[in-house]
């Protein structure tokens, strides 16, 4: 059949054209296109690569980024518990001060008062005694101012010798 | 040859549907449509490109024809023996064995066919091909000179080329051939295009397409060889020592070399597929879609009540038929490259490490 048999003309200039087309095209066709895709996958392959490990670091990061904040906290929290402990000491001193303080301070007026207390008694024991010695002195004026008055005195003093004597 | 016969019933079951309104034609009057001769005109080659008939005139673009007769080399054009002109005692023989082609008539009145090399129908196809695939993949590979790929996305050509380049070299070479796929991959990327332009020019109509280039023996044949070559010329030792000492048992190799004959017919047989395939495939195609669009100029003799729904229905499985040849198109210059592949692939493989 016509159609099986391979024409020489045809097969000639088949051959000459698919290696025209072969050696021009293996030479400055396909290899270019191919070399550079290759290349540029390569990159986009290490671009992938390395946005991975800035994700992994960025992720190492926030992790170390949560711990310094929970250690910020937990010193935030101790030294608001120191400042507290602090304060109660500083107050529950002062007051103790203070009542150190106020009790010196009563003890003292105490003192005064009955120094105060102790003087103003002895004035007025002093007057009593000047009033008692004035009142006394006008009795006796008035009753030796009479003889028998005079007499009466007398005698009681003399009664009044031994019992001094004893 | 028993291969050939198989092709021939091959074809010829595909051709039944084209050639059974031929035959019906035949018993029509001289009038009539000859789909057989139209048929084949268009699937075998030509030394005139035609493209159509005008108020009764042929239109058609005359090529060059280079023979060398009897008296040395001779340049014409095709134009000069068309319709049964002689030419310095050339012309196409109308019957015999050289049907269709240049012949010279000798001295003693035999006919006798020179050594042809005109540039036909085909051949022009497969320059136009050539040039618009150098264009198209040189063009691509400018961009990629030019611009600074790594840091740019492909446009315009280049970004269409792209991804079809990739995928036959990542999905069909790699895969298949493996480490040093880098050395057939020029190979194979040529090889696939040159048949997937080749395949789609086919398909288009009108002039600078149309020719049945893939679909000719020689076209596949060169293309199988250098497949062939390919496969066999770089096969390393391992390939080769399957091929002459296989493991099998002893009396399968010694005495009487067995194995060694199988794996031989293997060896031609697996380029011969390759060549058969395409180029079955192909012609069926071709065969198909001008066996249905004659199928409109054969019903015009049973009337319109006929000819109408016939048209509408032949145009409706014509566009079907062209759909489907696209996908063969791609199909067959896929299956050609990875079948390639695979065999160079075979070739390269290393000692099974037992």
């Amino acid at each position: 059949m016509n159609l099986m048999l391979p024409d020489s003309g045809l097969l000639f200039w088949m051959t000459v054209i698919f290696a025209i087309v072969f050696f021009i095209l293996a030479k400055f066709g396909f290899p270019v296109i191919t070399g550079m895709v290759e290349k540029r996958t390569r990159r986009i392959d290490e671009a992938l690569k390395s946005a991975r490990e800035a994700e992994e670091s960025l992720a190492g990061l926030a992790k170390e980024q949560e711990e310094m904040m929970e250690r910020a906290r937990a010193e935030h929290a101790r030294i608001l518990q120191d400042a507290a402990a602090e304060r109660d000491r500083l107050i529950a001193g002062a007051q103790m001060q203070a009542a150190e303080q106020a009790g010196k301070l009563l003890e003292e007026a105490r003192e005064r008062i009955r120094e105060e207390k102790e003087a103003a008694l002895r004035d007025v024991r002093r007057e009593v005694a000047r009033i008692s010695l004035e009142i006394a002195g006008e009795v006796v004026k008035k009753e030796l101012a009479s003889e028998e008055g005079q007499n009466e005195f007398l005698g009681k003093m003399l009664e009044e010798i031994p019992r001094l004597q004893s | 040859m028993r291969m050939p016969g198989i092709i021939t019933l091959f074809l010829a079951i595909f051709l039944w549907g084209a050639s059974s309104p031929a035959a019906f034609a035949g018993d029509a009057d001289d009038d009539s449509v000859d789909v057989a001769h139209l048929l084949f005109s268009h699937i075998g080659d030509s030394y005139g490109w035609h493209i159509t008939d005008w108020n009764g005139k042929h239109v058609s673009v005359p090529l060059p024809c280079i023979v060398r007769g009897s008296g040395g080399w001779h340049v014409f054009m095709s134009s000069e023996i068309a319709h049964g002109h002689v030419y310095e005692g050339f012309f196409i023989a109308e019957e015999g064995p050289y049907e269709g082609k240049i012949v010279e008539l000798g001295s003693d009145g035999e006919i006798m066919r020179p050594f042809d090399i005109s540039i036909t129908k085909n051949v022009c196809s497969l320059m136009i091909a050539s040039a618009l695939l150098l264009a198209l993949v040189l063009l691509c590979a400018r961009w990629y000179r030019k611009n600074d790929a790594e840091n740019e996305a492909p446009s315009g050509l280049a970004a269409a080329m792209e991804p079809l380049i990739m995928m036959v070299n990542d999905s069909v070479i790699k895969e298949n051939i493996g480490k040093d796929y880098r050395r057939y991959a020029p190979y194979l990327l040529t090889v696939f295009f040159f048949i997937l332009l080749n395949n789609l020019l086919g398909i288009v109509p009108f002039f600078p397409g149309g020719a049945n280039v893939t679909g000719n023996i020689a076209v596949t044949f060169v293309l199988a060889m250098c497949t062939f070559i390919a496969v066999n010329v770089f096969g390393n030792r391992h390939y080769w020592k399957e091929i002459l000492w296989p493991d099998v048992p002893m009396f399968l190799k010694f005495p009487i070399p067995i194995m060694q004959v199988i794996e031989i017919f293997g060896l031609i047989a697996k380029p011969f597929s390759l060549m058969v395939r395409l180029f079955a495939n192909i012609l069926a195609g071709h065969a198909m879609i001008l066996g249905l669009v004659s199928v409109i100029f054969v019903t015009v003799k049973l009337g319109p009540v006929i000819n109408g729904p016939m048209t509408f229905f032949t145009m409706l499985f014509g566009v079907f038929m062209d759909c489907l040849e696209l996908l063969v198109a791609f199909i067959q210059a896929y299956v050609f490259t990875m079948l390639s592949a695979v065999f160079i692939g075979m070739s390269r493989q290393e000692e099974h490490a037992d």
